[in-house]
């Protein structure tokens, strides 16, 4: 059981068997996985949905500061993306 | 697993039909004596035209419903289960198969991926081919082990489920290496639920509890050597509980199951219920069934519980349990579900459990039972339970 340490050129993407879509119906983004759903918050939704297998998190953080106006969410990302690999929600690729 | 699901509407202004489930058919090609479907289905009216089908898709999806459950019954029986998956994926559903994998040949498996399937759950009756067959009464053993390759092949994660009870609860080490050796990426354990042919053989389905320690104890022991590998389910019994199960997280709250014949149900079982008004979805539309119709509004909030339910502070986590089974044990869906030991009923419960002390049968050795299981099978329906 060793999983590779999760970092700045890890390149998250979407777990094979979920799928990420927008939900008008629940006005948010929710992730969809065998017999379950998973309604994600505002920022989880608009780092899942940059997670497709080829921005690194440093790519993702990069795009997230610059379409929020915002600084410093490396660490966010990071623990956000560890969280998930964690879940399952999302697998980094190789 | 729908009780996973994070989503909890606010009973006084129900949320959307998140979980839709399409029993396409009733037909089957295993005769499984655990079945849940109900026992009197030979009297079920025609299946839905697969127009139809598509129309319940549609309303459902445009009130808010995303995982779809395509089962039966054998759902592979139907053979425009392809076109139904194409539109579902096209929709934004999330695809579930529920199959035994018996028509699941390379050709369909092909066109299902092709058409959006998104998932399939396989299931087992048990890890040899003695008991597969003998517990749902046919030879599919060496064909399941096939299909089970073939959802590999086609890059499916490998979901396994097998149904536990009395006669295969010891086999759960070999049920998880057998797993194991498919490369399953998923395997669920789920004990039995008494409904439906299962409700009618419960007394030789029901385990003892030494069986039902034994195998969590394997099951644990199992989950910490294989590790993330291959996740492990293990549903609880829930007649070996103090609580009841949140069965479908509340009536009328997030479920609703479309039998063949196009009657809307608030859960698989739920027909069973007496008083209330379950609409077909070819007199009715999906929004008028699920936010109008007394099926579906009757067990909603909690005005129709009684005691100990109602003053409970419980009550808005379990909801008072299961309807079908306080239904089913007591002859009042209103009672608590017995299962609780706040419920006056629960001795129901701790008596059958009681009567399941007897000895465990011999592994591999279901033969003799103390009476005959009932296979489900369109005959035995007609000639037993259609009056």
């Amino acid at each position: 059981m060793s999983e590779p340490a999760i970092g700045t050129l890890s390149r998250p993407a979407v777990e094979r068997g979920f799928r990420l879509q927008w939900e008008p119906a629940q006005n948010a983004h929710v992730l969809l996985y065998p017999e379950g759903m998973i309604k994600l918050n505002g920022s989880a939704g608009e780092i899942l949905k940059r997670c497709d297998g080829a921005a690194t998190i440093a790519d993702i953080t990069s795009d997230l500061e610059r379409a929020f106006a915002a600084t410093n969410l490396s660490g966010d990302v990071i623990r956000f993306v560890t969280m998930a690999v964690e879940k399952k929600w999302l697998r980094i690729v190789p | 697993m729908v009780a996973d699901s994070p989503v909890n509407a606010p009973m006084s202004k129900p949320g959307p039909p998140l979980w839709l489930l399409l029993e396409l058919t009733y037909r089957c090609p295993l005769h499984c004596a655990f079945c849940y479907n109900p026992t009197d289905f030979a009297r079920t009216g025609a299946e839905l035209a697969t127009d139809d089908w598509i129309r319940v898709l549609r309303e459902a999806r445009a009130l808010g419903a995303v995982q779809l459950g395509l089962s039966g019954g054998e759902p592979l029986a139907r053979d425009d289960l392809e076109p139904i998956v194409a539109e579902a994926h096209r929709l934004g559903f999330y695809t579930n198969l529920i199959t035994s994998g018996v028509g699941l040949n390379e050709k369909r498996l092909e066109a299902l991926k092709k058409s959006g399937l998104d998932h399939i759950q396989l299931s087992f009756q048990d890890s040899t081919r003695q008991m597969n067959d003998f517990l749902s009464s046919t030879r599919t053993f060496d064909l399941k082990s096939k299909v089970a390759a073939l959802i590999k092949q086609y890059d499916y994660p490998m979901v396994l489920n097998v149904v536990l009870h009395r006669l295969n609860i010891d086999h759960v080490e070999e049920i998880l290496e057998m797993a194991l050796r498919l490369g399953a990426d998923y395997v669920e354990l789920a004990n039995t639920q008494y409904y439906g042919w299962a409700w009618h053989n419960r007394e030789q389905l029901l385990p003892s509890r030494d069986q039902v320690e034994r195998a969590e104890r394997i099951m644990q022991r199992f989950r910490e050597r294989v590790g993330r590998k291959m996740q492990i389910y293990f549903v609880v019994p829930d007649y070996f509980e103090r609580r009841p199960k949140a069965c479908m997280n509340g009536l009328g709250s997030i479920f609703l199951t479309i039998t063949p014949d196009g009657t809307a149900l608030p859960c698989h079982a739920a027909r069973m219920l007496p008083g209330l008004e379950f609409p077909n979805v070819k007199s009715a539309g999906i929004e008028q069934i699920w936010y109008g119709s007394t099926g579906f509004n009757h067990f909603r909030g909690d005005a129709w519980m009684k005691e100990p339910c109602r003053s409970c502070p419980e009550k808005t986590r379990d909801f008072g349990g299961c309807r079908c089974q306080a239904y089913l044990l007591t002859g009042d869906a209103a009672n608590a579900d017995p299962v609780c030991d706040l419920s006056p009923h629960h001795h129901l419960v701790t008596e059958a459990v009681a009567r399941a002390e007897r000895p465990a049968p011999a592994a591999a050795a279901p033969a003799p039972v103390e009476r005959p299981l009932v296979f489900r099978s369109e005959r035995n329906s007609s000639t037993l339970f259609v009056k």
